[in-house]
Protein backbone atom coordinates (compact mmCIF):
# COMPACT_ATOMS: atom_id res chain seq x y z
CA UNK A 1 0.00 0.00 0.00
CA UNK A 2 1.13 3.55 -0.55
CA UNK A 3 2.05 5.94 2.19
CA UNK A 4 -0.81 7.07 4.35
CA UNK A 5 -0.75 10.41 6.00
CA UNK A 6 -2.01 9.97 9.53
CA UNK A 7 -1.38 13.50 10.65
CA UNK A 8 -4.18 14.93 12.70
CA UNK A 9 -7.15 15.90 10.59
CA UNK A 10 -6.05 13.83 7.62
CA UNK A 11 -7.99 10.94 6.18
CA UNK A 12 -7.15 7.45 7.47
CA UNK A 13 -7.55 5.73 4.13
CA UNK A 14 -7.42 2.17 5.35
CA UNK A 15 -10.30 2.91 7.74
CA UNK A 16 -12.27 4.51 4.92
CA UNK A 17 -11.67 1.64 2.52
CA UNK A 18 -12.69 -0.89 5.16
CA UNK A 19 -16.17 0.63 5.05
CA UNK A 20 -16.60 -0.20 1.37
CA UNK A 21 -17.48 -3.84 0.60
CA UNK A 22 -16.40 -3.36 -3.02
CA UNK A 23 -12.72 -3.46 -2.12
CA UNK A 24 -12.68 -7.09 -1.12
CA UNK A 25 -13.41 -7.93 -4.74
CA UNK A 26 -10.88 -9.36 -7.10
CA UNK A 27 -11.09 -8.37 -10.75
CA UNK A 28 -9.30 -10.69 -13.17
CA UNK A 29 -7.58 -12.18 -10.15
CA UNK A 30 -6.26 -8.82 -9.02
CA UNK A 31 -7.44 -6.51 -6.21
CA UNK A 32 -9.91 -3.94 -7.47
CA UNK A 33 -8.34 -0.60 -8.19
CA UNK A 34 -11.37 1.58 -8.75
CA UNK A 35 -10.56 4.77 -10.60
CA UNK A 36 -13.96 5.51 -12.08
CA UNK A 37 -15.65 7.42 -9.26
CA UNK A 38 -16.61 10.23 -11.65
CA UNK A 39 -18.83 7.72 -13.37
CA UNK A 40 -20.29 6.38 -10.14
CA UNK A 41 -19.03 5.92 -6.62
CA UNK A 42 -18.74 2.77 -4.55
CA UNK A 43 -21.10 2.71 -1.57
CA UNK A 44 -20.18 2.47 2.12
CA UNK A 45 -21.78 -0.22 4.23
CA UNK A 46 -23.74 2.45 6.11
CA UNK A 47 -25.64 3.27 2.93
CA UNK A 48 -26.22 -0.38 2.04
CA UNK A 49 -27.42 -1.14 5.59
CA UNK A 50 -29.76 1.86 5.66
CA UNK A 51 -31.36 0.74 2.43
CA UNK A 52 -31.63 -2.86 3.57
CA UNK A 53 -33.34 -1.75 6.79
CA UNK A 54 -35.71 0.45 4.78
CA UNK A 55 -36.59 -2.54 2.59
CA UNK A 56 -37.12 -4.84 5.55
CA UNK A 57 -40.21 -2.94 6.65
CA UNK A 58 -41.42 -0.64 3.98
CA UNK A 59 -44.34 1.69 3.48
CA UNK A 60 -45.39 4.41 1.14
CA UNK A 61 -44.89 8.02 2.13
CA UNK A 62 -47.28 10.93 2.63
CA UNK A 63 -50.36 8.80 2.48
CA UNK A 64 -50.86 6.69 5.53
CA UNK A 65 -51.77 7.16 9.14
CA UNK A 66 -50.09 3.94 10.23
CA UNK A 67 -46.74 3.78 11.97
CA UNK A 68 -44.64 2.45 9.09
CA UNK A 69 -45.94 5.12 6.77
CA UNK A 70 -45.18 7.85 9.29
CA UNK A 71 -41.68 6.42 9.77
CA UNK A 72 -41.05 6.30 6.04
CA UNK A 73 -42.36 9.82 5.54
CA UNK A 74 -40.23 11.20 8.35
CA UNK A 75 -37.12 9.41 7.06
CA UNK A 76 -37.77 10.64 3.53
CA UNK A 77 -38.47 14.25 4.51
CA UNK A 78 -35.45 14.32 6.81
CA UNK A 79 -33.25 13.78 3.78
CA UNK A 80 -34.74 16.82 2.13
CA UNK A 81 -33.46 18.88 5.04
CA UNK A 82 -30.02 17.22 4.90
CA UNK A 83 -29.66 18.02 1.22
CA UNK A 84 -30.70 21.62 1.79
CA UNK A 85 -28.07 22.03 4.48
CA UNK A 86 -25.43 20.36 2.35
CA UNK A 87 -25.85 22.83 -0.49
CA UNK A 88 -26.51 25.99 1.50
CA UNK A 89 -30.19 26.24 0.69
CA UNK A 90 -32.30 28.03 3.27
CA UNK A 91 -35.55 26.21 2.69
CA UNK A 92 -36.00 22.44 2.34
CA UNK A 93 -39.10 23.06 0.24
CA UNK A 94 -36.74 24.19 -2.51
CA UNK A 95 -35.39 20.63 -2.77
CA UNK A 96 -37.14 18.50 -5.40
CA UNK A 97 -36.27 14.80 -5.51
CA UNK A 98 -35.84 13.47 -9.02
CA UNK A 99 -34.11 10.48 -10.60
CA UNK A 100 -30.78 12.21 -11.14
CA UNK A 101 -29.09 15.31 -12.52
CA UNK A 102 -30.29 14.47 -16.02
CA UNK A 103 -33.89 14.42 -14.92
CA UNK A 104 -33.45 17.63 -12.92
CA UNK A 105 -32.18 19.47 -15.97
CA UNK A 106 -34.93 18.08 -18.19
CA UNK A 107 -37.48 19.19 -15.60
CA UNK A 108 -36.20 22.77 -15.76
CA UNK A 109 -35.87 22.76 -19.54
CA UNK A 110 -39.44 21.57 -19.91
CA UNK A 111 -41.28 23.23 -17.07
CA UNK A 112 -39.35 26.49 -16.81
CA UNK A 113 -37.81 26.58 -20.28
CA UNK A 114 -41.00 26.15 -22.26
CA UNK A 115 -42.60 29.09 -20.50
CA UNK A 116 -39.49 31.27 -20.58
CA UNK A 117 -38.01 30.63 -24.01
CA UNK A 118 -39.64 31.70 -27.26
CA UNK A 119 -38.76 32.30 -30.92
CA UNK A 120 -35.61 34.35 -31.26
CA UNK A 121 -34.51 33.78 -27.67
CA UNK A 122 -31.11 32.35 -26.83
CA UNK A 123 -29.87 29.71 -24.41
CA UNK A 124 -26.19 29.76 -23.46
CA UNK A 125 -24.23 26.67 -22.43
CA UNK A 126 -20.48 25.98 -22.33
CA UNK A 127 -18.38 23.73 -24.52
CA UNK A 128 -17.65 21.62 -21.44
CA UNK A 129 -21.13 20.37 -20.83
CA UNK A 130 -22.04 16.77 -20.21
CA UNK A 131 -24.65 15.69 -22.72
CA UNK A 132 -27.26 15.90 -19.99
CA UNK A 133 -26.73 19.65 -19.77
CA UNK A 134 -26.61 20.10 -23.51
CA UNK A 135 -29.20 17.88 -25.17
CA UNK A 136 -32.21 19.11 -23.14
CA UNK A 137 -31.37 22.67 -24.22
CA UNK A 138 -30.91 21.62 -27.84
CA UNK A 139 -34.33 20.01 -27.68
CA UNK A 140 -35.86 23.09 -26.05
CA UNK A 141 -34.34 25.46 -28.61
CA UNK A 142 -35.53 23.36 -31.51
CA UNK A 143 -39.01 23.13 -30.01
CA UNK A 144 -39.25 26.85 -29.21
CA UNK A 145 -37.45 28.32 -32.21
CA UNK A 146 -34.59 29.58 -30.05
CA UNK A 147 -30.86 29.55 -30.65
CA UNK A 148 -28.28 27.65 -28.59
CA UNK A 149 -24.99 29.43 -28.07
CA UNK A 150 -21.79 28.13 -26.57
CA UNK A 151 -19.14 29.68 -24.33
CA UNK A 152 -15.98 28.04 -25.66
CA UNK A 153 -13.02 26.59 -23.79
CA UNK A 154 -9.31 27.01 -24.40
CA UNK A 155 -6.74 24.29 -24.82
CA UNK A 156 -6.27 24.02 -21.08
CA UNK A 157 -9.94 23.16 -20.71
CA UNK A 158 -10.83 26.45 -19.06
CA UNK A 159 -13.80 28.49 -20.26
CA UNK A 160 -12.90 31.58 -22.20
CA UNK A 161 -14.26 34.14 -19.81
CA UNK A 162 -13.30 36.99 -22.11
CA UNK A 163 -16.05 35.83 -24.49
CA UNK A 164 -18.74 35.88 -21.82
CA UNK A 165 -19.85 39.50 -21.87
CA UNK A 166 -20.43 39.45 -25.61
CA UNK A 167 -22.54 36.31 -25.23
CA UNK A 168 -24.58 38.00 -22.49
CA UNK A 169 -25.52 41.01 -24.61
CA UNK A 170 -28.39 40.76 -25.15
CA UNK A 171 -29.09 38.43 -22.25
CA UNK A 172 -29.92 34.83 -23.03
CA UNK A 173 -33.14 33.61 -21.50
CA UNK A 174 -31.26 30.80 -19.76
CA UNK A 175 -27.62 30.13 -19.00
CA UNK A 176 -26.86 26.50 -18.19
CA UNK A 177 -23.38 25.51 -17.10
CA UNK A 178 -21.44 22.91 -15.18
CA UNK A 179 -19.85 23.65 -11.86
CA UNK A 180 -17.17 21.03 -12.55
CA UNK A 181 -16.38 19.29 -15.85
CA UNK A 182 -16.75 15.52 -15.64
CA UNK A 183 -14.49 14.89 -18.61
CA UNK A 184 -11.60 17.22 -17.74
CA UNK A 185 -12.04 17.96 -14.04
CA UNK A 186 -12.05 21.73 -14.62
CA UNK A 187 -13.65 23.76 -11.86
CA UNK A 188 -15.51 26.58 -13.57
CA UNK A 189 -15.53 30.12 -12.14
CA UNK A 190 -19.24 29.86 -11.60
CA UNK A 191 -19.67 32.61 -9.03
CA UNK A 192 -18.27 35.05 -11.61
CA UNK A 193 -20.24 33.66 -14.52
CA UNK A 194 -23.48 33.43 -12.55
CA UNK A 195 -23.13 36.95 -11.20
CA UNK A 196 -22.65 38.37 -14.70
CA UNK A 197 -25.43 36.26 -16.17
CA UNK A 198 -27.86 37.31 -13.46
CA UNK A 199 -26.87 40.94 -13.84
CA UNK A 200 -27.64 40.67 -17.55
CA UNK A 201 -31.08 39.25 -16.75
CA UNK A 202 -30.66 35.57 -17.54
CA UNK A 203 -31.98 32.67 -15.49
CA UNK A 204 -29.14 30.35 -14.50
CA UNK A 205 -29.00 26.59 -13.99
CA UNK A 206 -25.87 24.93 -12.65
CA UNK A 207 -25.11 21.23 -13.24
CA UNK A 208 -23.45 20.20 -10.01
CA UNK A 209 -23.25 16.44 -10.56
CA UNK A 210 -19.47 16.37 -10.59
CA UNK A 211 -19.00 19.28 -8.18
CA UNK A 212 -20.91 18.08 -5.12
CA UNK A 213 -18.49 15.19 -4.40
CA UNK A 214 -15.38 17.33 -4.71
CA UNK A 215 -15.95 20.98 -3.77
CA UNK A 216 -18.15 22.88 -1.32
CA UNK A 217 -21.51 23.87 -2.75
CA UNK A 218 -23.40 26.92 -1.51
CA UNK A 219 -26.25 27.86 -3.79
CA UNK A 220 -26.84 31.12 -1.91
CA UNK A 221 -23.23 32.18 -2.52
CA UNK A 222 -23.26 30.98 -6.12
CA UNK A 223 -26.41 32.97 -6.80
CA UNK A 224 -27.90 30.63 -9.38
CA UNK A 225 -31.60 29.90 -9.87
CA UNK A 226 -31.34 26.12 -10.18
CA UNK A 227 -28.74 23.57 -9.08
CA UNK A 228 -28.80 19.87 -9.96
CA UNK A 229 -26.91 16.95 -8.44
CA UNK A 230 -26.96 13.14 -8.25
CA UNK A 231 -26.90 10.77 -5.29
CA UNK A 232 -24.84 8.11 -7.03
CA UNK A 233 -21.88 10.44 -7.52
CA UNK A 234 -21.99 11.15 -3.76
CA UNK A 235 -21.66 7.60 -2.38
CA UNK A 236 -25.43 7.13 -2.48
CA UNK A 237 -27.56 4.88 -4.66
CA UNK A 238 -28.43 5.60 -8.27
CA UNK A 239 -31.99 6.58 -9.16
CA UNK A 240 -32.02 9.60 -6.85
CA UNK A 241 -31.09 13.16 -7.65
CA UNK A 242 -31.93 16.65 -6.56
CA UNK A 243 -33.13 19.79 -8.23
CA UNK A 244 -32.72 22.83 -6.04
CA UNK A 245 -34.67 25.83 -7.32
CA UNK A 246 -35.50 29.26 -5.96
CA UNK A 247 -38.87 28.98 -4.33
CA UNK A 248 -40.38 31.87 -6.25
CA UNK A 249 -39.43 30.25 -9.55
CA UNK A 250 -40.61 26.79 -8.58
CA UNK A 251 -43.93 28.28 -7.52
CA UNK A 252 -44.42 29.97 -10.89
CA UNK A 253 -43.41 26.94 -12.92
CA UNK A 254 -46.12 24.66 -14.27
CA UNK A 255 -46.07 21.10 -12.97
CA UNK A 256 -43.94 18.68 -14.90
CA UNK A 257 -45.36 15.22 -14.41
CA UNK A 258 -48.97 14.83 -13.32
CA UNK A 259 -50.33 12.18 -11.04
CA UNK A 260 -50.74 11.19 -7.44
CA UNK A 261 -48.94 13.05 -4.67
CA UNK A 262 -48.55 16.28 -6.63
CA UNK A 263 -52.25 17.14 -6.51
CA UNK A 264 -54.24 18.83 -3.77
CA UNK A 265 -57.75 17.98 -4.93
CA UNK A 266 -58.82 16.02 -7.96
CA UNK A 267 -62.19 16.08 -9.67
CA UNK A 268 -63.03 14.66 -13.04
CA UNK A 269 -63.26 18.19 -14.38
CA UNK A 270 -59.85 19.23 -13.16
CA UNK A 271 -57.33 19.25 -10.36
CA UNK A 272 -55.42 21.66 -8.18
CA UNK A 273 -51.78 21.20 -7.44
CA UNK A 274 -49.87 20.92 -4.21
CA UNK A 275 -47.30 23.35 -3.03
CA UNK A 276 -43.63 23.24 -3.90
CA UNK A 277 -41.76 20.85 -3.87
CA UNK A 278 -44.54 18.27 -3.92
CA UNK A 279 -45.93 19.81 -7.09
CA UNK A 280 -42.92 18.32 -8.87
CA UNK A 281 -42.92 14.91 -7.19
CA UNK A 282 -45.65 12.90 -8.87
CA UNK A 283 -46.07 9.26 -7.98
CA UNK A 284 -44.23 7.11 -5.50
CA UNK A 285 -40.62 8.21 -5.36
CA UNK A 286 -37.52 6.08 -4.91
CA UNK A 287 -38.13 6.02 -1.15
CA UNK A 288 -35.42 3.52 -0.29
CA UNK A 289 -33.04 5.34 -2.61
CA UNK A 290 -33.67 8.67 -0.91
CA UNK A 291 -33.10 7.06 2.48
CA UNK A 292 -29.86 5.59 1.15
CA UNK A 293 -28.88 9.03 -0.11
CA UNK A 294 -29.51 10.43 3.34
CA UNK A 295 -27.23 7.77 4.81
CA UNK A 296 -24.56 8.78 2.27
CA UNK A 297 -24.85 12.42 3.31
CA UNK A 298 -24.53 11.37 6.96
CA UNK A 299 -21.47 9.30 6.09
CA UNK A 300 -19.86 12.26 4.32
CA UNK A 301 -20.56 14.62 7.21
CA UNK A 302 -19.06 12.16 9.67
CA UNK A 303 -15.93 11.72 7.56
CA UNK A 304 -15.62 15.47 7.03
CA UNK A 305 -16.08 16.81 3.51
CA UNK A 306 -13.20 19.26 3.80
CA UNK A 307 -10.82 16.46 4.78
CA UNK A 308 -11.97 14.40 1.81
CA UNK A 309 -11.54 17.36 -0.54
CA UNK A 310 -8.03 17.97 0.79
CA UNK A 311 -7.19 14.28 0.44
CA UNK A 312 -8.36 14.30 -3.18
CA UNK A 313 -6.34 17.42 -3.98
CA UNK A 314 -3.26 15.69 -2.64
CA UNK A 315 -4.03 12.63 -4.77
CA UNK A 316 -4.43 14.80 -7.86
CA UNK A 317 -0.95 16.23 -7.35
CA UNK A 318 0.48 12.77 -6.75
CA UNK A 319 -1.26 11.35 -9.82
CA UNK A 320 -0.11 14.18 -12.05
CA UNK A 321 3.50 13.58 -11.03
CA UNK A 322 3.22 9.79 -11.30
CA UNK A 323 1.62 9.84 -14.75
CA UNK A 324 4.21 12.24 -16.13
CA UNK A 325 6.61 9.30 -16.03
CA UNK A 326 4.53 7.23 -18.46
CA UNK A 327 6.18 7.48 -21.90
CA UNK A 328 4.05 9.33 -24.42
CA UNK A 329 1.37 10.34 -21.94
CA UNK A 330 -0.25 13.71 -22.44
CA UNK A 331 -2.85 15.21 -20.13
CA UNK A 332 -6.06 16.44 -21.65
CA UNK A 333 -7.47 19.18 -19.48
CA UNK A 334 -4.84 21.10 -17.57
CA UNK A 335 -6.96 23.78 -15.94
CA UNK A 336 -5.35 25.57 -13.04
CA UNK A 337 -8.32 24.73 -10.84
CA UNK A 338 -9.27 21.05 -11.11
CA UNK A 339 -10.84 18.31 -9.08
CA UNK A 340 -9.42 14.80 -8.82
CA UNK A 341 -10.14 13.77 -12.39
CA UNK A 342 -7.33 13.09 -14.84
CA UNK A 343 -8.00 12.63 -18.54
CA UNK A 344 -5.15 11.61 -20.74
CA UNK A 345 -3.99 10.02 -23.96
CA UNK A 346 -0.88 7.90 -24.47
CA UNK A 347 0.86 8.26 -27.82
CA UNK A 348 -1.36 7.02 -30.61
CA UNK A 349 -2.86 4.25 -28.51
CA UNK A 350 -6.61 4.09 -28.48
CA UNK A 351 -8.19 4.63 -25.08
CA UNK A 352 -10.20 1.43 -25.37
CA UNK A 353 -7.05 -0.62 -25.88
CA UNK A 354 -5.52 1.02 -22.80
CA UNK A 355 -8.72 0.55 -20.84
CA UNK A 356 -8.80 -3.15 -21.66
CA UNK A 357 -5.14 -3.59 -20.75
CA UNK A 358 -5.75 -1.86 -17.41
CA UNK A 359 -8.88 -3.92 -16.79
CA UNK A 360 -6.75 -7.06 -17.01
CA UNK A 361 -4.79 -5.69 -14.05
CA UNK A 362 -7.97 -5.09 -12.03
CA UNK A 363 -7.87 -1.35 -12.74
CA UNK A 364 -11.16 0.34 -13.58
CA UNK A 365 -10.86 3.55 -15.55
CA UNK A 366 -13.22 5.06 -18.07
CA UNK A 367 -12.22 5.02 -21.72
CA UNK A 368 -14.57 6.90 -23.96
CA UNK A 369 -16.07 10.28 -24.62
CA UNK A 370 -17.50 10.64 -21.09
CA UNK A 371 -20.80 11.94 -22.46
CA UNK A 372 -18.94 15.05 -23.55
CA UNK A 373 -18.38 14.61 -27.26
CA UNK A 374 -17.93 18.37 -27.84
CA UNK A 375 -15.00 18.30 -25.41
CA UNK A 376 -13.46 15.40 -27.31
CA UNK A 377 -13.99 17.28 -30.57
CA UNK A 378 -12.26 20.33 -29.13
CA UNK A 379 -9.14 18.29 -28.39
CA UNK A 380 -9.37 16.35 -31.65
CA UNK A 381 -9.69 12.93 -30.01
CA UNK A 382 -12.49 10.38 -30.16
CA UNK A 383 -12.02 9.51 -26.52
CA UNK A 384 -9.69 9.78 -23.56
CA UNK A 385 -8.73 7.56 -20.67
CA UNK A 386 -10.09 9.09 -17.48
CA UNK A 387 -8.95 8.15 -14.00
CA UNK A 388 -11.05 9.70 -11.26
CA UNK A 389 -10.66 9.53 -7.51
CA UNK A 390 -12.96 9.40 -4.53
CA UNK A 391 -12.88 9.39 -0.77
CA UNK A 392 -11.53 5.82 -0.76
CA UNK A 393 -8.79 6.35 -3.36
CA UNK A 394 -5.19 6.28 -2.26
CA UNK A 395 -1.65 6.49 -3.55
CA UNK A 396 -1.40 2.74 -4.08
CA UNK A 397 -4.19 3.05 -6.65
CA UNK A 398 -2.16 5.63 -8.51
CA UNK A 399 1.02 3.58 -8.26
CA UNK A 400 -0.85 0.60 -9.73
CA UNK A 401 -2.22 2.76 -12.54
CA UNK A 402 1.18 4.20 -13.48
CA UNK A 403 2.83 0.81 -13.42
CA UNK A 404 0.09 -0.87 -15.46
CA UNK A 405 0.12 1.96 -17.98
CA UNK A 406 3.84 1.55 -18.55
CA UNK A 407 3.38 -2.19 -19.10
CA UNK A 408 0.44 -1.58 -21.40
CA UNK A 409 2.40 0.90 -23.49
CA UNK A 410 5.19 -1.63 -23.91
CA UNK A 411 2.77 -4.42 -24.76
CA UNK A 412 0.53 -2.50 -27.15
CA UNK A 413 3.46 -0.97 -28.96
CA UNK A 414 4.69 -4.47 -29.73
CA UNK A 415 8.11 -3.55 -28.55
CA UNK A 416 8.40 -0.72 -31.03
CA UNK A 417 9.35 2.80 -29.94
CA UNK B 1 -8.99 -19.09 -22.38
CA UNK B 2 -7.26 -16.90 -19.87
CA UNK B 3 -7.82 -13.20 -19.85
CA UNK B 4 -4.20 -12.43 -20.39
CA UNK B 5 -3.34 -9.23 -22.17
CA UNK B 6 -0.54 -10.99 -23.98
CA UNK B 7 -2.89 -13.69 -25.28
CA UNK B 8 -5.30 -11.09 -26.62
CA UNK B 9 -2.92 -8.57 -28.06
CA UNK B 10 -0.60 -11.22 -29.11
CA UNK B 11 1.81 -11.08 -31.91
CA UNK B 12 -0.70 -11.32 -34.73
CA UNK B 13 -3.12 -8.62 -33.60
CA UNK B 14 -0.36 -6.17 -32.74
CA UNK B 15 1.26 -7.19 -36.02
CA UNK B 16 -1.88 -6.47 -38.05
CA UNK B 17 -2.43 -3.19 -36.28
CA UNK B 18 1.16 -2.06 -36.81
CA UNK B 19 1.74 -3.59 -40.23
CA UNK B 20 -1.71 -3.59 -41.71
CA UNK B 21 -2.40 -5.40 -44.92
CA UNK B 22 -4.32 -3.62 -47.70
CA UNK B 23 -4.66 -0.32 -45.83
CA UNK B 24 -5.39 1.92 -48.79
CA UNK B 25 -8.13 3.19 -51.05
CA UNK B 26 -9.16 1.21 -54.12
CA UNK B 27 -9.24 3.34 -57.28
CA UNK B 28 -12.45 1.84 -58.69
CA UNK B 29 -14.19 -0.39 -56.21
CA UNK B 30 -17.29 -2.26 -57.24
CA UNK B 31 -18.54 -2.37 -53.65
CA UNK B 32 -17.84 -0.14 -50.68
CA UNK B 33 -19.35 0.86 -47.40
CA UNK B 34 -18.50 2.65 -44.21
CA UNK B 35 -19.33 1.63 -40.67
CA UNK B 36 -18.85 3.77 -37.59
CA UNK B 37 -19.20 3.33 -33.90
CA UNK B 38 -19.97 6.82 -32.61
CA UNK B 39 -19.60 5.63 -29.01
CA UNK B 40 -15.87 5.09 -29.37
CA UNK B 41 -14.87 6.87 -32.55
CA UNK B 42 -14.03 3.74 -34.54
CA UNK B 43 -14.64 4.24 -38.23
CA UNK B 44 -13.86 1.84 -41.10
CA UNK B 45 -14.37 1.83 -44.86
CA UNK B 46 -14.25 -1.49 -46.69
CA UNK B 47 -13.76 -1.41 -50.45
CA UNK B 48 -13.98 -4.43 -52.77
CA UNK B 49 -13.31 -5.18 -56.39
CA UNK B 50 -15.62 -8.05 -57.31
CA UNK B 51 -15.32 -9.84 -60.65
CA UNK B 52 -17.73 -12.61 -61.60
CA UNK B 53 -18.91 -12.94 -58.02
CA UNK B 54 -15.36 -13.36 -56.66
CA UNK B 55 -13.52 -10.78 -54.61
CA UNK B 56 -10.44 -9.83 -56.59
CA UNK B 57 -9.24 -7.13 -54.16
CA UNK B 58 -10.23 -5.88 -50.75
CA UNK B 59 -8.91 -2.85 -48.92
CA UNK B 60 -9.70 -0.91 -45.79
CA UNK B 61 -9.26 2.51 -44.25
CA UNK B 62 -9.80 2.61 -40.53
CA UNK B 63 -9.52 4.96 -37.63
CA UNK B 64 -9.78 3.69 -34.11
CA UNK B 65 -8.63 1.03 -31.74
CA UNK B 66 -6.22 -1.80 -32.47
CA UNK B 67 -8.88 -4.49 -32.47
CA UNK B 68 -10.92 -2.67 -35.09
CA UNK B 69 -7.90 -2.04 -37.31
CA UNK B 70 -6.51 -5.56 -36.89
CA UNK B 71 -9.91 -7.07 -37.63
CA UNK B 72 -10.18 -4.97 -40.80
CA UNK B 73 -6.70 -5.99 -41.90
CA UNK B 74 -7.46 -9.68 -41.30
CA UNK B 75 -10.74 -9.27 -43.17
CA UNK B 76 -9.10 -7.96 -46.33
CA UNK B 77 -6.79 -10.98 -46.46
CA UNK B 78 -9.58 -13.45 -45.84
CA UNK B 79 -12.19 -12.35 -48.36
CA UNK B 80 -9.88 -12.33 -51.39
CA UNK B 81 -10.83 -15.09 -53.89
CA UNK B 82 -14.05 -15.77 -52.02
CA UNK B 83 -17.51 -15.51 -53.46
CA UNK B 84 -19.88 -13.01 -51.94
CA UNK B 85 -21.72 -15.84 -50.21
CA UNK B 86 -18.48 -17.18 -48.72
CA UNK B 87 -17.46 -13.73 -47.54
CA UNK B 88 -20.80 -13.21 -45.83
CA UNK B 89 -20.50 -16.65 -44.19
CA UNK B 90 -17.17 -15.53 -42.75
CA UNK B 91 -18.87 -12.48 -41.29
CA UNK B 92 -21.43 -14.79 -39.66
CA UNK B 93 -18.65 -16.98 -38.25
CA UNK B 94 -16.93 -13.95 -36.81
CA UNK B 95 -20.22 -12.94 -35.19
CA UNK B 96 -20.46 -16.36 -33.47
CA UNK B 97 -16.83 -16.23 -32.48
CA UNK B 98 -17.05 -12.96 -30.61
CA UNK B 99 -20.51 -13.48 -29.10
CA UNK B 100 -20.08 -14.90 -25.59
CA UNK B 101 -23.69 -16.09 -25.51
CA UNK B 102 -23.24 -18.19 -28.67
CA UNK B 103 -21.53 -21.61 -28.56
CA UNK B 104 -17.85 -21.15 -29.29
CA UNK B 105 -16.88 -22.47 -32.71
CA UNK B 106 -14.18 -25.11 -32.24
CA UNK B 107 -12.34 -24.23 -35.41
CA UNK B 108 -12.22 -20.63 -36.53
CA UNK B 109 -9.66 -21.21 -39.25
CA UNK B 110 -8.01 -17.98 -40.24
CA UNK B 111 -10.24 -16.06 -37.81
CA UNK B 112 -8.24 -17.60 -34.93
CA UNK B 113 -6.33 -14.36 -34.20
CA UNK B 114 -9.62 -12.77 -33.19
CA UNK B 115 -10.72 -15.59 -30.86
CA UNK B 116 -9.33 -13.74 -27.85
CA UNK B 117 -11.88 -10.98 -28.24
CA UNK B 118 -14.51 -13.51 -27.16
CA UNK B 119 -13.40 -12.98 -23.62
CA UNK B 120 -13.92 -9.25 -23.92
CA UNK B 121 -17.56 -8.69 -24.70
CA UNK B 122 -17.03 -4.99 -24.10
CA UNK B 123 -14.81 -4.93 -27.22
CA UNK B 124 -17.09 -6.99 -29.46
CA UNK B 125 -18.25 -3.94 -31.41
CA UNK B 126 -14.65 -3.07 -32.28
CA UNK B 127 -13.97 -6.50 -33.82
CA UNK B 128 -17.21 -6.73 -35.73
CA UNK B 129 -17.27 -3.19 -37.12
CA UNK B 130 -15.23 -3.93 -40.29
CA UNK B 131 -17.40 -6.99 -40.95
CA UNK B 132 -20.49 -4.82 -40.62
CA UNK B 133 -19.00 -2.59 -43.30
CA UNK B 134 -18.39 -5.71 -45.42
CA UNK B 135 -22.04 -6.75 -45.08
CA UNK B 136 -23.22 -3.31 -46.12
CA UNK B 137 -20.81 -3.25 -49.05
CA UNK B 138 -22.01 -6.63 -50.31
CA UNK B 139 -25.65 -5.73 -49.81
CA UNK B 140 -25.49 -3.14 -52.55
CA UNK B 141 -26.11 -4.23 -56.09
CA UNK B 142 -22.91 -4.18 -58.10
Amino acid sequence: MGARDLAEGAVDISAVRAEFPAFVRLVNGKPLVYLDSASTTQKPRAVIDAMRRAFEATANIHRGVHALSVEATDAFEAVRGKVARKIGAQDPSEIVFVRGTTEAINLVAQSYGRARVGPGDRVLVTELEHHSNLVPWQMLCRERGARLEVLPIDDRGEVRLERLDALLAPAPAIVALSHVSNSLGTVLPIATIVQRAKAAGAAVLVDGAQAAPHVPVDVSAIGCDFYALSSHKLYGPPGVGVLWGRRALLEQMPPWQGGGDMVASVRLEGSTYREVPHKFEAGTPNIVGVIGFGAALDWLEARGPERIFAHERELLDYATRALESVPGLRFIGTARDKVAVVSFAVGELHPHDLGTALDLEGIAVRAGHHCAQPVMDHFGVPATVRASFGAYSDRSDIDALASALKSAVALLSGGRP
Amino acid sequence: MTRDAKALYRELIVDHAQRPRNARALPEPTHEAKAENPLCGDSVIIQLLVNSDRVASATFQARGCMICRASASVLTELVVDRTRTEALAMADLLGLLVDPSAPEPSDAGVLEPLRGVRDFPARKACATLPWEALRRALARPG
